[in-house]
């Protein structure tokens, strides 16, 4: 049978519509401000960092890794980090994200860990799927720093 | 942050307790479900993901009962996998097809008394490059299913050419994040190379061609939210025998993945004409356990 026969299907339709779907989001990632406010503006994502350690704390997967850390500043940069990238007026003035994790060889459980209990502390403080999903898209340039590939 | 919350957190982090892992680390519903040949993916279509949740550092396994009764068959398939460290996924399938209206064809026109069809698949996928949720260019991986047919009597009969058989193929699987209407579009393409008549069921190879065809697989699927994905997947399939031709399969599926220990999927679907017999339609669930 025949390769051609595949842009026949349905389903290649699709996929290709997808694909479209999935490229055209690519070049219009800006976030807005309406991101920013469904995450509950400042307070909001300062409650989602706290609740977010808290949780970290408790996951024996990575807790170690953030053992000695500055809780307060640590609280202080994140909140900044993510109101930041979802629109908000503020600024992260913490280190450069790469060269913070340079020497952590994070592995991807503990990546997983992270985003899972990211993901936890958000639907704890009931944000609405779809910001979940737009928060975690301006967060995945950070993985190749993160995991220093 | 108060200086009496951040106080309480201070401490929480100085006592560092120890707390239970769960069964893998992946994020929710990463593992995909297992399919009617023992593989990671949907329903039909082997995907890019490794079953389970094991994360690099980890082992996870698998096991699923599913079933697909359409107009005139019914199957039934029992699966089980292993994958180590997000890598390397290890599968074994038993399918058994039950003939219900064909006993009748075989029996008058082929003289043969069989009221089932078995077979065994053992499979291997390894994970050659990134991940599905964050590399940009999604996640791929190439497997092998090497397929067994516990009976060959009635496949022989109507013109296959072996008992057995290999399928290899490459997936791609990506997840693009809020892709429409704010929700996680999953999408998978995967290229198959085979000569196996109806999935190897009826046998491998024939009179109308007997050499590896490459068919084209994909799926997409929609969550509503980080437990509950609707989709639908098309699987391209070879035309070998000359006594009935073979349709392309589709199936439209609903999975509910409320936990990382269970997943349940559902789906309509449609194997087009087999052995003669036209338009199968019907009904496919599927209970995959992890560990």
């Amino acid at each position: 049978m025949a390769l051609t026969n595949l842009y026949l299907t349905p389903t290649a339709l699709l996929i290709s519509l997808a694909l479209m779907l999935g490229g055209c989001q690519s070049l219009n990632s800006q976030p807005d401000r309406s991101l920013y406010q469904q995450l509950g503006e400042r307070e909001g994502i300062e409650n989602v960092v706290e609740d977010l350690l808290y949780l970290i704390v408790e996951d024996e997967r990575i807790n170690q890794q953030f053992k000695g850390m500055d809780v307060a500043r640590f609280h202080q940069n994140l909140t900044d980090q993510l109101c930041e990238l979802s629109g908000g007026p503020c600024s992260y003035t913490g280190r450069e994200m790469r060269e913070l994790h340079s020497d952590m060889d994070i592995t991807d459980t503990q990546f997983n860990a992270l985003a899972e209990n990211l993901i936890l502390a958000m639907e704890q403080n009931d944000i609405p799927t779809g910001a979940q999903n737009r928060l975690i898209k301006q967060l995945l340039p950070l993985y190749p720093d993160i995991r220093n590939l | 942050m108060t200086a009496r919350r951040l106080m309480a957190l201070i401490l929480a982090f100085l006592a560092a307790p120890t707390a239970t892992a769960d069964i893998g680390s992946r994020i929710w519903a990463t593992g995909g479900v297992t399919t009617i040949e023992g593989s990671a993916g949907g329903g039909l279509v082997p995907w890019a993901l490794l079953g389970s949740y094991a994360s690099d550092e980890e082992w996870g396994g698998t096991l699923a009962l599913s079933r697909a009764e359409v107009d005139d068959y019914t199957l039934a398939v029992t699966g089980a996998g292993l994958n180590w460290n997000n890598r390397l996924e290890l599968t074994v399938a038993r399918q058994t097809l039950d003939l219900d209206s064909l006993v009748f064809t075989l029996k008058d026109g082929f003289g043969l008394e069989q009221d089932e069809l078995n077979q065994d698949i053992f499979g291997a996928k390894i994970r050659l490059v990134g991940d599905v949720l964050y590399s940009p260019s999604g996640q791929w991986s190439a497997g092998v299913q090497y397929k067994r047919q516990r009976d060959f009597t009635v496949s022989s009969a109507i013109g296959a050419r072996d008992d057995s058989g290999t399928d290899v193929y490459v997936s791609g699987s990506k997840l693009f994040f809020a892709a429409v209407m704010e929700r996680n579009l999953l999408v998978n393409l995967t290229a198959r190379a085979t000569r196996a008549n109806q999935g190897g069921l009826l046998g491998f190879g024939g009179d109308q061609n007997n050499s590896h065809e490459l068919m084209m697989e994909g799926s997409v699927g929609l969550f509503l939210n980080r437990q509950w994905l609707v989709g639908a997947e098309y699987r391209q399939k070879p035309d070998n025998l000359g006594f009935a031709t073979e349709d392309d399969w589709w199936d439209l599926f609903v999975a509910w993945v409320p936990d990382r220990r269970l997943a349940v999927t559902g789906a309509l679907v449609n194997l087009g004409d087999v052995a003669t017999l036209e338009d199968q339609q019907g009904l496919y669930l599927s209970l995959q356990g992890s560990f």
